[in-house]
């Protein structure tokens, strides 16, 4: 199971990555895992407006359906248009081609106040 | 939670377990649609122990169970297995199975895990309520361990492990035989709609005969599968699974079970109200969809057809062969003649075909 230390993390299973104002959002490995294939994903259209905690997206695998929720608020940027038609990229590769969307965060700080990946590993792990 | 004799084999092959109808099984290994396709490719093993046996005996076998099931039990010979159901007296159905016939006297009937007490109070009550006498009933599902060898390369794998021919055992028939140094029931049955075997073998040598098998199928791309893929692999052939297009609430005639339904054999449990419905005719019928858009039908996801609800889905998966959506649903009889229908997935309406079955 992958934790990189350079992203954060919260207790929705979701990592959240900051550059400037701008955050890019997906699952961790954890939630992939737990997930198992995902064959179908659900993402807002860019310009929609995030609220930090409420769902903004799904992820279906054979067996289950998962919200996603936001991590931050802000405005959806940018989205991955690979997930619709290859769905299966979350499962590969989590934290980076999986990657879902991008939010221009109105305040910034806030990931400061998520977990950090050893807190993370700790969390899901016990 | 009741734990099969191969629990601990299932663990250690770092399967995900869940619960299932009272008992802790594995729903994956590598990967749910990994396995579905194997078992489509090549061949797969499932631990379906948490399955019933419930053994008939007795001179008056035969009969008893030509009147408590729907299907034509005089129509097989020794050594035949049939696919039948339990309904009760309104028509609705106790439990769907297959029925082994060892000899007019002596019949095992392998049930639904989640049904096991309940069919075998309802033919104890049955047995209790008739004339039929000198009939023995008896639970034998602590007993026996079942596996599942399914797919394309699943005979060749099991012919290495046994003397008895194995293309003599034709589809829905069964042998007993002796497979890796194990007394065991050869059938060729099974729940995937490929070639295959269910191996009914005593408990305490299914960690045994696991290994043999997996070992003996190595090179020809077995591996073990879980529940997911158990459940994707038969609706992508449209079998029903008992509570879901099956239950106390649904006519045999409703799901797709006209042909198992014997009503000229004589009299059942059930026939009355199920001829009665083949007069009237049913109301509510099984169809096959086919999403057209994005997305993946679940059970209990409402029906559409010209904008009206008409039933609801009964299964619905990512078919892992076609990559689409598919459903088996529950429609009024009066619109399960049109083509378009529409699921309603999160409030909104996506696009569905009605094909013909079954899916793959």
């Amino acid at each position: 199971m992958d934790f990189p230390e350079e992203y954060k993390y919260t207790e929705d299973h979701e990592w959240v990555s900051l550059e400037g104002d701008i955050v890019t959002v997906g699952i961790t490995d954890f939630a992939q895992d737990q997930l198992g294939d995902v064959v179908f994903v659900e993402l807002p259209e860019v310009g929609d407006e995030l609220q930090s905690g409420k769902p903004f997206g799904v992820v279906e695998s054979v067996k289950a359906v998962s919200d996603v929720y936001a991590p931050v608020s802000g405005e959806v940027i940018e989205v991955n248009e690979v997930l619709p038609d290859d769905p299966e990229t979350i499962n590969q590769s989590p934290y980076d081609d999986g990657w879902m969307l991008k939010v221009r965060v109105v305040d910034p700080a806030v990931v400061e106040n998520l977990m950090t990946a050893t807190d993370y590993q700790t969390f899901v792990e016990g | 939670m009741q734990k099969t004799p191969l629990n601990s084999v299932h663990r250690s092959a770092g399967a995900r377990l869940v619960e299932f109808g009272g008992w802790e099984m594995p729903v994956q290994y590598a990967g749910v649609i990994a396995e579905h396709l194997a078992v489509r490719q090549h061949a797969g093993l499932f631990d379906v122990s948490h399955m019933g046996e419930v053994e008939v005996v007795g001179a008056q076998a035969e009969a008893f169970l030509q009147y408590a099931t729907i299907n034509d039990v005089g129509a097989l010979a020794d050594g035949q297995v049939q696919y039948t159901a339990l309904c009760y007296a309104h028509g609705g159905i106790v439990d769907d199975l297959t029925l082994y016939r060892f000899s007019a006297e002596h019949f095992l009937l392998c049930v639904n895990a989640a049904n096991i007490e309940k069919d075998h109070q309802w033919l104890q009550t049955l047995l209790e309520k008739s004339s039929f006498s000198e009939l023995q009933l008896t639970d034998r599902s602590a007993e026996y361990a079942q596996l599942a060898l399914q797919g394309p390369h699943a005979a060749r794998i099991l012919q290495t492990l046994t003397h008895c021919d194995l293309t003599t055992i034709k589809t829905y028939w069964f042998r007993q035989a002796r497979v890796a140094d194990i007394d065991l029931i050869v059938s060729r049955t099974g729940y995937t709609g490929e070639d295959g075997f269910e191996l009914y073998l005593p408990a305490d040598a299914a960690e045994s005969l696991w290994h043999r098998l997996m070992t003996a199928g190595r090179d020809d791309g077995l591996v073990p599968v879980g529940l997911g893929a158990r459940d994707t692999l038969r609706l992508e052939k449209a079998y029903a699974l008992y509570g879901h297009e099956l239950s106390a609430e649904i006519l045999p005639l409703e799901a797709r079970l006209g042909w198992v339904t014997k009503l000229n054999k004589g009299d059942f449990v059930g026939r009355d109200a199920l001829v009665k419905a083949k007069q009237d005719g049913v109301t509510r019928v099984l169809i096959g969809l086919k999403l057209t858009e994005a997305g993946v039908p679940r059970e209990r996801y409402p029906v559409l057809c010209a904008g009206r609800q008409v039933g609801y889905v009964t299964s619905g998966t990512m078919s892992p062969s076609l990559r689409q959506g598919i459903a088996l649903a529950l429609v009024e009889s009066d619109a399960a003649s049109a083509e378009s229908f529409e699921v309603i997935i999160r409030q909104r309406h996506v696009a569905a075909q009605k094909v013909k079955l079954p899916f793959v």
